[in-house]
């Protein structure tokens, strides 16, 4: 029974009786009430807050449309998640021996970090490679590299998760030869090219080329993919990289799955048929520090992925619905200050990713606000992985979150701001048009800019850098990458330059630029070219001599 | 006496802004004039840059790794260009025993993750107005 301002007269008598006499023996701290990206969070949430989008109670079983307590009926209890390290720098030798390390210490995928070079079309070679060669990843410069990175590594075996995006392309193809040489069946291998160019606009802006034909790239690959490598996910919509720069729990939810709409609807445009590429759309969220909201957030990720597919997009298979996401630890999150403390963030933040039914996990190492993970601090990460699986029991139920007033409440309510943003964008024509605009740019910088004030305030304490402070530290090893990858990886593209077919080469590069500059799949081409030992840098050479390079208006 | 002038740069192919662009906006509302380089920055266009609109300061904001190679280049350009009161200062992913080399080779300063952006404002404002007051 409700009083005349709405709340029930349980709650009402709670607060005359209850509540009160208790603030008035010791109120509550003096700091603002609210997670991580600013929304306030209640003090108390009951069955009373549990309205849905509609305004009826929405808590569906696993496994069941719109799976918002998850895609599997049985969870974790089925099949673990997926433990999957990102790793790589320096050449293919040394990132080899790192995936072979990962392996035995019971990593259950690949994840492929490259070099900034390798990221933005570059050959070791090129003027503005200088300084950067294998130090955030590792250095791919042709086919020969690929093989070097996969030895002794049966990519039948084995799913590989790419993190590449303008050149994802050219790297896809290189690693399905590969696969080939191995004797794998393209109809069978599986793995995942990040190949996500939208948030590159929006938040990492590694892009080379312009948006509409960064998405002929894409929509390419998804008619390739859906006739010759039907297991491949062809895409990681992501919202990792979004929240990273600044954004907020609601904006990487939001902008991720506006993404994600923008490619089902460019794919559409492109001829394909909703059921025959959405399947193997994958995504990939980040696991922040608001403990609650992330598992909150992910569950909204689910629920609307699932309801627009199917009434937006008139999806008919289930497997069109079905949310499926990688998550990796908050990277930003880390400090410098106190390193050792990093390892309860991450454990923290993986909980809460496995609480939020993630299929695929990423946990960052203790030393990463300084450097790339030694084995040590990458061992760790992988064990806190292990330690949740084997040990914590949380994977014993299914969606133990399920039926949490705060939860639900919380699910909802990103929901429903996820779907105003969509709203928004859908008015400006759509994301493309949105980030023409520097829409969701401004809006990450806003939040940015928003959470340093907060900081710099101390209403938000970061342990060990404004709150708990040490005096002097002792340093801790840190995996240094010097100069010498550069120069072998120079020495190994001079040497490929000399011995390789360069007639070849060159055939399969204008090949590739008519397919460019027509309507033709991109896809055969770089195969071509691939094989032919184009370099990474070579290929996008010919791509931007057609379609030219993107330049952003940058928005503070 | 005149507002300070700071160009804030990306330098190399490192896409990561959100220092960059948080510390830009600090200045500019600590009262300088800031001026964003944008992405994916040559040394020589930053220096160019600097030289045109005549910088108190330079920011380099690297995360990269590929500090070793992008700063002595920056400081020699600018020694070149008779900029070198120009002060220096890098942000960014730059482990210790490079954070000393760079100091030694001329950088002001390097401001690692976690630096107080009133700290950075405020090193910034102390050593810049000693540069326009001599000028």
């Amino acid at each position: 029974m409700k009083t005349t301002n709405g709340t029930t007269t349980r709650r009402a008598r709670w607060e005359r009786e209850t509540l009160e006499p208790a603030l008035k023996k010791s109120p509550e701290r003096a700091m603002p009430f609210t997670t991580i990206s600013g929304r306030p969070v209640n003090r108390l949430y009951t069955a009373d807050d549990l309205s849905g989008v509609n305004d009826k109670p929405d808590i569906p079983d696993p496994g069941a449309f719109p799976y918002t307590r998850g895609i599997h009926a049985t969870g974790y209890r089925g099949k673990l998640w997926t433990m999957r390290q990102f790793a790589g720098f320096g050449t293919p030798e040394d990132t080899n021996r790192r995936y072979k390390a990962l392996l035995r210490a019971g990593g259950t995928g690949l994840s492929v970090a490259f070099d900034l070079p390798t990221l933005m079309g570059r050959d070791p070679d090129d003027d503005l490679s200088r300084g950067e060669v294998g130090k955030c990843g590792v250095s791919i410069v042709s086919l020969a590299d690929m093989e070097t990175l996969f030895d002794e590594i049966p990519l039948a075996d084995i799913t590989t998760s790419m993190t590449i995006n303008s050149p994802a392309s050219m790297i896809f193809a290189m690693y399905l030869v590969v696969a080939e040489r191995q004797g794998a069946d393209w109809r069978r291998i599986s793995g995942t090219i990040q190949n996500d160019i939208l948030k590159e606009f929006i938040a990492q802006k590694e892009y080379i080329f312009p948006p509409r034909p960064s998405m002929r790239l894409i929509t390419d690959v998804f008619a390739f993919c859906t006739a010759e490598v039907p297991r491949w996910n062809t895409i990681s919509v992501s919202g990792y990289h979004i929240r990273e720069a600044g954004a907020t729990a609601a904006q990487e939810l939001a902008f991720t799955l506006r993404d994600g709409i923008e490619y089902v609807q460019y794919g559409v445009d492109a001829g394909l048929h909703v059921d025959a590429f959405v399947p193997r759309l994958s995504f990939f969220f980040n696991a922040h520090s608001d403990f609650f909201e992330e598992i909150a957030k992910y569950r909204a990720a689910r629920r609307i992925w699932a309801t627009v597919m199917r009434d937006r997009f008139d999806a008919r298979h289930d497997r069109s619905w079905k949310l499926r996401f990688h998550a990796q630890t908050a990277g930003v999150s880390l400090t410098a200050q106190q390193p050792q403390n990093n390892v309860v963030r991450t454990a923290l933040q993986a909980l809460a990713a496995v609480l939020g039914g993630a299929n695929s996990l990423h946990t960052n190492s203790l030393d990463e606000a300084l450097a790339l993970p030694t084995e040590s601090a990458a061992t760790l990460a992988l064990r806190t992985q292990q330690i949740i699986a084997h040990e914590s029991g949380v994977t014993t139920v299914v969606d133990a979150m399920g039926g949490s007033y705060f939860v639900e409440a919380l699910t909802r309510d990103l929901e429903r701001e996820a779907y105003q943003y969509f709203d928004r964008i859908d008015a400006m024509g759509g994301m493309v048009e949105a980030i023409e605009r520097g829409y969701p740019q401004r809006e990450i910088a806003d939040s940015a800019y928003r959470f340093q004030q907060v900081v710099e305030a101390r209403d938000k304490i970061v342990v060990g850098v404004n709150d708990f402070v040490s005096g002097e530290e002792e340093p801790i090893p840190i995996l240094y990458i010097d100069e010498d990858t550069s120069v072998r990886q120079v020495a190994k593209v001079e040497t490929l330059r000399r011995t390789r077919d360069n007639e070849h080469v060159a055939r399969s590069l204008d090949t590739l630029r008519a397919a460019a500059a027509g309507t033709s799949n991109t896809m055969p081409p770089l195969l071509e070219c691939a094989r032919a030992y184009a370099t990474v840098g070579e290929m996008c050479d010919a791509l931007r001599d057609v379609w030219g390079e993107y330049q952003e208006e940058a928005v503070i | 006496m005149r507002k300070i002038r700071v160009v804030i740069a990306k330098p190399g192919l490192d896409g990561h802004d959100r220092g960059a662009k948080v510390i830009a906006r600090a200045l500019r509302d600590a009262g300088m004039e800031v001026i964003y380089t944008g992405l994916r920055q040559t040394p020589e266009q930053i220096v160019s840059a600097a030289l045109q609109e005549d910088a108190d300061v330079i920011g380099l904001s690297i995360l990269s790794g590929a500090h070793n190679h992008i700063c002595p280049e920056v400081l020699r350009l600018l020694k070149e260009q008779g900029l070198d009161d120009v002060l220096v200062v890098v942000g960014g992913i730059i482990p210790d025993i490079d954070a000393q080399r760079l100091k030694e080779m001329g950088v002001a300063a390097v401001f690692l993750p976690g630096t107080p952006l009133q700290d950075i404002v405020g090193f910034i404002d102390a050593h810049a107005r000693s540069r326009i007051e001599q000028t």
